[in-house]
């Protein structure tokens, strides 16, 4: 199972890549592995506040369909527009072409309370 | 969960295919080995072998044994030869349906129902309730293991392990006591995928060994262990009903569309029978069909179907077609709006999404 040093994690098995205050956002190796084949993503549109705990969008395997609860908060600048019409990238690199949204963090202290990879390997080996 | 999971014979098997269990009606079985859609496919297109030991076995025997089953059972039982297997539905006095079986004809007077995993006991209370005359109604589950071989290379694939000739067993026939890979085994034609394939039953340790044998000698042509969630993809595509979504005790076998299996001209009548004849003499409140989403999502179990703005069922089974990649639907509604071609709306979540009913079922193999 695949968990990149450089990202911070939450329980709820999101990624976060934090850069110049703004944070990108994707499910981990671990998450895209147990939900099995993903065929459909739905994310939030460009200016949606999203809340941490709360769901922000969805991901759906043939079997079922999984909200995506958010790590932290902020406001969305981006989302992967891409990965709408290629729900598969989550399968076949979650952390690369599979990132969901870019937020502007409102904050900070949320970000401290991440994961790091160490953290989060023992968190999904237990 | 304070009950402990029960497992089938198989259970260790599962590990060596890389299975990933679930808890599936108090069962702990297997929703995917390699991932669902590839699983779906290898059926398709290939093979894929399912553990189904978990389904219950009723045996029921006697010299009233027939009559006693007219009774029980929507379906003409008298139509069964020995050697033959057919559909049928046990119902409720008002025609709600107790489960979905098949009745096998051993001999002249001894018949096996293979009943659904999370209906036998209650089948078999319902049974033994109504016993009438010289009948014996026993409940054999625990004894027998099930597999099903299901996809176009399944008789290609099993007939490498039998001197049977399986060819001459046809749709819905079955042979008892068949050598396989040195097995004594049911070999049954059948299947819940809308493939040809074969359901074996036989003891847990035939259908361990065979378990093995089957996948070893399909290796090199690409048939591979099934779980679950490919189970119902296929049986939904081919819409088939299920026991707790499309048939339950408040849906009649008629508005499920399994009417096909109820003889209504039946005489003396079976359990419920005159409940369906009324309703179907008033015209059936509702009817199962097919539904295609126009707007993007995926139409689910439980979701709310509305038609201009008027709630008017649900949806009973959906998922995205992991063939054709269409976001399909059966689902449960008044039947005025059930024409094919009729606009609908789905809730998903927050938001209504367009829909249109679409003939069933979604899919048909060819040959």
């Amino acid at each position: 199972m695949s968990t990149p040093k450089e990202l911070l994690y939450s329980k709820e098995h999101e990624w976060v890549k934090m850069e110049d205050g703004k944070a990108t956002i994707g499910i981990t190796d671990f998450a895209q592995s147990e939900l099995g084949d993903i065929v459909f993503v739905e994310l939030p549109e460009v200016g949606d506040e999203i809340s941490k705990d709360q769901p922000f969008g969805s991901v759906e395997s043939v079997k079922t369909v999984s909200e995506l609860y958010a790590p932290i908060s902020g406001k969305v600048v981006a989302i992967n527009e891409e990965l709408l019409d290629n729900p598969e990238y989550v399968n076949e690199s979650p952390y690369g072409t599979a990132w969901m949204v870019t937020i502007e963090v409102t904050n900070d202290a949320e970000v401290e309370e991440l994961m790091d990879a160490d953290a989060y390997s023992a968190l999904i080996e237990q | 969960m304070t009950n402990e999971l029960k497992r089938t014979p198989l259970f260790d098997e599962y590990a060596k295919y890389g299975g990933k269990t679930i808890d599936f009606g108090g069962w702990e079985l297997p929703v995917q080995f390699s991932s669902i859609k590839e699983e779906h496919d290898a059926v398709r297109n290939r093979a894929g072998l399912f553990d189904v030991s978990h389904m219950g076995e009723i045996f029921v025997e006697g010299t009233d044994a027939l009559s006693y089953l007219q009774k029980m059972l929507t379906n003409d039982i008298s139509k069964i030869v020995v050697g033959g297997a057919q559909y049928s539905a046990l119902c409720y006095e008002d025609g709600g349906v107790v489960d979905d079986l098949l009745t096998y004809r051993l001999a002249d007077e001894r018949y096996l129902l293979c009943v659904n995993a999370s209906n036998i006991e209650k089948d078999f209370e319902w049974l033994q309730k109504h016993v009438e005359g010289n009948v014996t109604v026993t409940n054999a589950s625990d004894k027998y293991a099930q597999i099903a071989l299901q996809g176009p290379l399944a008789e290609e694939l099993l007939q490498t392990l039998t001197t049977e000739d399986l060819a001459a067993i046809k749709y819905f026939k079955f042979k008892d006591n068949v050598d396989v890979a040195g097995q004594s085994v049911l070999v049954s034609r059948s299947g819940y995928t809308g493939e040809d394939g074969f359901e074996i039953y036989g003891t847990p340790e035939a259908i361990i060994e065979l378990w093995n044998k089957i996948l070893d000698a399909g290796k090199d042509k690409g048939v591979i262990a099934a779980g679950l969630g490919a189970r119902d993809t296929l049986r939904f595509e081919a819409c088939l009903p299920l026991y707790g979504q499309e048939l339950s005790k408040d849906i009649n076998p008629l508005e499920a569309g399994i009417g096909f299996a109820v003889k209504l001209a039946k005489e003396p009548q079976f359990i419920g029978q005159q409940a369906l004849i009324d309703q179907k003499e008033k015209g059936l409140a509702r009817k199962s069909v097919g539904i295609e989403m126009i707007d993007k999502g995926i139409p689910r179990t439980g979701y709310k179907v509305f038609k201009d703005g008027v709630e008017i069922g649900e949806v009973t089974t959906g998922t995205q077609s992991p063939m054709t990649k269409r976001n399909i639907g059966l689902a449960l509604i008044d039947a005025k709006f059930a024409e094919v071609g009729t606009e609908l709306e789905v809730e998903i979540r927050k938001n209504r999404a367009k829909a249109v009913i679409v003939e069933k079922p979604f899919y048909k193999r060819t040959k």
